[in-house]
Formats: C-alpha cells, sequence, structure tokens
C-alpha cells in the first residue's frame, strides 16, 4: 500500500461533539486569517503555488526509509512547509493536505478535522516555526543553523501535536490521560527522529541547490512575531499541562465533570417530555429488538429497490 | 506508471451517484454528526443508523463488501480507546494480571470502549460512500455550497488536479533509489547503508520533490496568468437544488434529527 495511514489523524467517533466544535472555530479563524495574510503577500501566485506545494507535500509522505524491524521512517512536512514557506502559507499547505486526507482517503474524521487540522496545521506549524526561527538566532545565520533548526523543529513540531492530540483524546473521555499522554508522546518521540533526520536531507539538498529559498525574507516575517509567540505558548502550555494531566488524572477528570455538566444541561433541552416511555417499549432490551427489526426492514426494502431497478434497467437496455 | 487507482471515486449509475453532491456532502456531515451525538451505550440507534447507511451503501451498488473493507483499514486507532475498558469505574466483569499489573476491566469501560469502536465505524463508512460515489470536482462544487472560501476551494482544486502529477514524480524517485540500491528478498541481507544515510537519501529525495513543485508551480502560474488569469477566482454560480433533491435533503435531515431525539429521550 502506498499510502500509509499515521496516527495522529483522530477518526470520527474519538473526540466529543464539544470538543470537535472548538476546534473548529479556532481552527476556521485561523485558517481566514493566514488566507487573508498570503493573499496580500504572495498575491495572485497564492492559488498555484499553494496547490502544488500542498500536492507535494501529500506525495512526499510516500517518500519512506526503513528504521528497524519492519517500521519505516517518513515525512509529514509540517516543519519544512513552516521553514521553506513561512508560518501563513504552511498553514493552507496543511490544511488542504489534512482536509483532502480526510475527504477523499478517510485518513481522519470529518467532524474532527477541525481537530486534525488545529493539530497539524496550527500547532504543527506554529510550534515548528518557533524552533526553527529560534535555532536561526542562536546560529547566527551559520550553516549549522538550518540543519540543527530543522530537526528540532520537526522532532519537537510532531511531539508537541501528538500530545495537543492526546489531550483532546483524553478531554473527550476516549482515552485517559495517564496513559494517551505517554502513549502518544512515545511513539511520536520515535516518528519524530524519522521526520527530523528527512527534514535535514531535505534541507540539506536545498541549501545547496537553492540555497536563496532559505535565506530569511523580511516580507515573509510580518506577523512572523505572533506565530513565534504563539507557537512557544503552544509548546509550553502542552508540554507542561500534558503532564500534568497525566499525572493528576483528578484534575482533567474535574474538567470532564464540568463537561458533563454541560452535556447534562444540554441533554435537557432534548427531554421536551420528562420520563417519557414509548408506549409498549419499556425497556432497552425490547428497544433493541424493535431497532434490529425495524433495521433489517430498511436494508431489506432497500435492496428491493435495488433489485427492481436493476430489472428495470435490462429491460430498456 | 501512473496512480489512477488512488482516486477512490468508483463509476457506478446507481441513484446514491446521480444524487447531487451538495445534498450529499450536507447529509454525510448531518449523518456524522448525528453519530457524534448519539450517546454513548445506545445501541439501538446505532443499529438504525447502521441500517442506514448499509441502506445507502447497497442502493449504491460499490458493493458493501468494498466499504467495509475500506472502513476496517480505519481501525487501528480503536487500541487508542482500549485502556477506558480499564480505566471507567464500575461493576468488575474480569481481570487480568500481566506481569506486575492487575487490570481490571469494568461493565461501563467495556460499554463505553463498543460505543466508541461502533460510532467510529459507521462514520467512517458514511464517509467512504461520499468519497466513492462523488468525482472530485463535485466536492469542490459542494464546498463552495456550504461557504468554504472560494480561495481555498481554488486550492484544493489545484491540489487535486496536480497531486498525480507529483505523485507520479514520487514513483520515480522511488524506482531511481530501488534501481540504484540493490534489494534483495532476503530480508536477513542489510539493504543500503546506515540509518542517517538511509535518511538523508530519503531527505534529498524530498527536497528535490520540493524544488520540482516549487518550478512546477512557477511554471504553472505563467500558463494561468498567460491565459488570463488575474489573481481572482471566478466561477460559475451554483445551479438552483431540483425539488427531489430538496425533498431527500429534508427527509435525510428528519430521520436523522428524528433518531437523534429518540436517543436523547431513551438514553440519556
Amino acid at each position: 500500500m502506498l499510502y500509509a495511514p499515521e496516527p495522529m489523524h483522530i477518526p470520527d467517533g474519538f473526540l466529543s461533539v464539544s470538543v470537535s466544535v472548538v476546534l473548529w472555530i479556532i481552527s476556521i479563524v485561523v485558517i481566514g486569517y493566514a488566507l487573508k495574510r498570503v493573499g496580500k503577500d504572495l498575491g495572485e501566485r497564492q492559488v498555484p503555488l499553494m496547490g502544488v506545494l500542498a500536492a507535494a507535500i501529500f506525495a512526499g509522505q510516500m517518500l519512506n526509509f526503513a528504521v528497524a524491524g519492519g517500521t519505516s521512517g517518513h515525512l509529514m512536512g509540517a516543519a519544512i512547509a513552516a521553514i521553506l514557506l513561512g508560518p501563513w502559507a504552511a498553514i493552507l499547505v496543511l490544511t488542504t493536505v489534512v482536509g483532502v486526507q480526510a475527504l477523499i482517503f478517510q485518513d481522519g474524521g470529518l467532524l474532527v478535522l477541525g481537530a486534525n487540522i488545529f493539530n497539524m496545521a496550527v500547532v504543527g506549524v506554529a510550534v515548528a516555526y518557533m524552533t526553527y526561527q529560534t535555532v536561526q538566532k542562536l546560529a547566527g545565520g551559520r550553516k549549522w543553523g538550518i540543519l540543527v533548526g530543522g530537526f528540532a523543529a520537526a522532532w519537537l513540531s510532531i511531539e508537541i501535536a501528538s500530545l495537543a492530540a492526546a489531550l483532546e483524546l483524553a478531554l473527550s473521555g476516549t482515552s485517559p490521560a495517564n496513559i494517551a499522554v505517554p502513549a502518544m508522546a512515545g511513539i511520536h518521540a520515535l516518528i519524530g527522529i524519522g521526520e527530523g533526520l528527512i527534514t535535514v536531507g531535505a534541507l540539506a539538498f536545498i541549501s545547496a541547490a537553492r540555497p536563496d529559498l532559505l535565506e530569511s525574507k523580511d516580507e515573509r516575517q510580518v506577523g512572523g512575531a505572533v506565530v513565534w509567540v504563539v507557537g512557544l505558548l503552544l509548546a509550553l502550555v502542552l508540554a507542561i499541562a500534558s503532564p500534568l494531566a497525566s499525572s493528576h488524572p483528578d484534575g482533567l477528570e474535574w474538567v470532564a465533570e464540568q463537561k458533563g455538566f454541560l452535556d447534562t444541561a444540554q441533554g435537557s433541552m432534548y427531554e421536551i417530555i420528562p420520563d417519557y416511555v414509548f408506549p409498549g417499549v419499556t425497556n432497552e432490551a425490547l428497544a433493541t429488538i424493535i431497532a434490529g427489526i425495524v433495521g433489517v426492514a430498511i436494508v431489506f426494502g432497500v435492496a428491493m429497490g435495488v433489485a427492481y431497478l436493476r430489472r428495470n434497467r435490462e429491460v430498456t437496455e | 506508471m501512473h496512480v489512477h487507482f488512488l482516486d477512490p471515486y468508483r463509476p457506478r449509475r446507481s441513484p446514491i451517484h446521480a444524487l447531487d453532491a451538495r445534498v450529499k456532502f450536507v447529509l454525510t456531515l448531518a449523518f456524522i454528526f448525528s453519530v457524534a451525538l448519539t450517546p454513548l451505550g445506545a445501541w439501538p440507534i446505532y443499529i438504525l443508523l447502521f441500517a442506514l447507511i448499509l441502506s445507502v451503501e447497497v442502493l449504491s451498488e460499490l458493493g458493501v463488501v468494498y466499504v467495509l473493507k475500506r472502513a476496517a483499514l480505519a481501525f487501528p486507532f480503536v487500541l487508542a480507546a482500549l485502556p477506558v475498558v480499564f480505566t471507567t469505574p464500575g461493576e468488575a466483569i474480569f481481570t487480568l494480571s500481566p506481569g506486575p499489573w492487575t487490570l481490571t476491566a469494568s461493565l461501563p469501560g467495556l460499554e463505553r470502549f463498543a460505543s466508541i469502536a461502533v460510532k467510529s465505524w459507521i462514520s467512517v463508512q458514511a464517509a467512504i460512500v461520499l468519497a466513492a460515489s462523488t468525482p472530485f470536482p463535485d466536492l469542490l462544487v459542494a464546498m463552495r455550497a456550504v461557504r468554504v472560501p472560494r480561495m481555498l476551494v481554488a486550492i484544493f482544486g489545484l491540489m487535486w488536479r496536480y497531486l498525480f502529477v507529483l505523485v507520479d514524480e514520487v514513483l520515480r524517485l522511488l524506482r531511481a533509489r530501488a534501481a540504484r540500491s540493490g534489494i534483495s528478498d532476503d530480508s536477513k541481507l542489510k539493504t543500503g547503508g546506515t540509518l542517517t544515510w538511509r535518511a538523508r537519501v530519503a531527505g534529498g529525495m524530498a527536497g528535490s520533490l520540493f524544488l520540482r513543485a516549487l518550478e512546477r508551480s512557477d511554471r504553472i502560474y505563467m500558463a494561468m496568468v498567460s491565459r488570463g488569469y488575474d489573481g481572482e477566482v471566478r466561477a460559475m454560480p451554483l445551479p438552483g437544488l431540483k425539488p427531489v433533491h430538496w425533498i431527500v435533503l429534508t427527509c435525510g435531515i428528519g430521520i436523522l434529527a428524528f433518531l437523534v431525539m429518540i436517543a436523547y429521550l431513551l438514553w440519556s
């Protein structure tokens, strides 16, 4: 199989509705701003450049190399996009990649797409940009800054994005924090090494072939300071919050409890008729049996319909 | 070597394929939203939702086996939810003691885990039917209809158009590497050099893919400009929905809303 699903794409059903909706809203706001920003910076070049680079990142995820024991490392691309294109364009490129992965290949769900965009396109890009810029400043323009910065940006962005995913799962009550956080962090610490090595290889190649692409460009830095601060904050908050959440599950339970209140509050909205019981349907077992029968009837009816359509078509053809 | 097999669209002459993409898109999202809203453990509602999507699969003539097979691909993620079986407090069913740990499975935990797995499984089937029964350009129309910014839709469209070109590019890179690195079927023989060397080669391939993509985007931009592109994404106005599509849309949303309401009345 050419296309390998990654462990960071959360499928539908794993996040609660409230977590999904909140992250959708955050992602929509960020994408809207990024569209405006990139439109200003790139003008009419925006559509072809973003589209083709998104296709390149998507296709580039097939470039793999054997690590050990049948596992392989491959590229995810948040870091390399953030380094080469600047933060706003990288957010758009990764949003497109994650969107097509969900819409076409079912790699990640549709209702949770907002959360997946948040993890990979927002957190991943912001953290990668922050890390790379910091190392660049420290290196003062020497070549090791590009390579070390590239590795650090790739590794850290994967790691922090996976912490975000783990916390979302924990908040949704899908996976307890004291297991989800260490498991996700552990797996992605390894995946991040593969990503880091491949990013360094790519940057070394690009700095040899087209060094102009890696020179810091002032016009791309507009709004860069904000992304830098946001990236640092996201990295710090997630790096501190997740070990805390996993060692003090009580704290998260408290949050879940608050959310539980919200859910019950929501639920009572639907309870138009309190203690309503269907006439004759007094318990769950009976309801299940009836649902089963109705379900079979639906499918049977549709199958009959298809058979009928087929026969009609054969007659007309 | 081309990768047209990557496109999940499977042309058929079924009523589901003939349905307007905008209706399908909205109904798919509504279906997944309804599945997410259904409370944990509302098994009869899960059965009805599954019957609904199964009916759509039968109607779509895609082959139920095909859809179920693809749906199984998304299953490994279920592992992430497995721990809730042991951490949710409640009536104990069985205890495992692997090594130094003692794990006690609880009934509510098991129900929560099974609910998550089933919900995820039903949802992914809806997404599969949408992708397999709708050509990508129609999905773009649907995205425009639900007010996704035009610029973003244009980027999605261009990405899809060049995805296959760039995947072909990647396949050529991979073939070139395979031709030069002497892969053996014997798994005991080491292939390639050290890990860092292999990573550097793969990185170089990624770098050259990037440069080629950048240069290609320049050429595409020039071609677009020479044909009159001025940065404005223009599109035909969307045609109105036929009455029959409105009926399907209203009925679909009505059924889903009814199921969610029943679920809340009986299980929340």
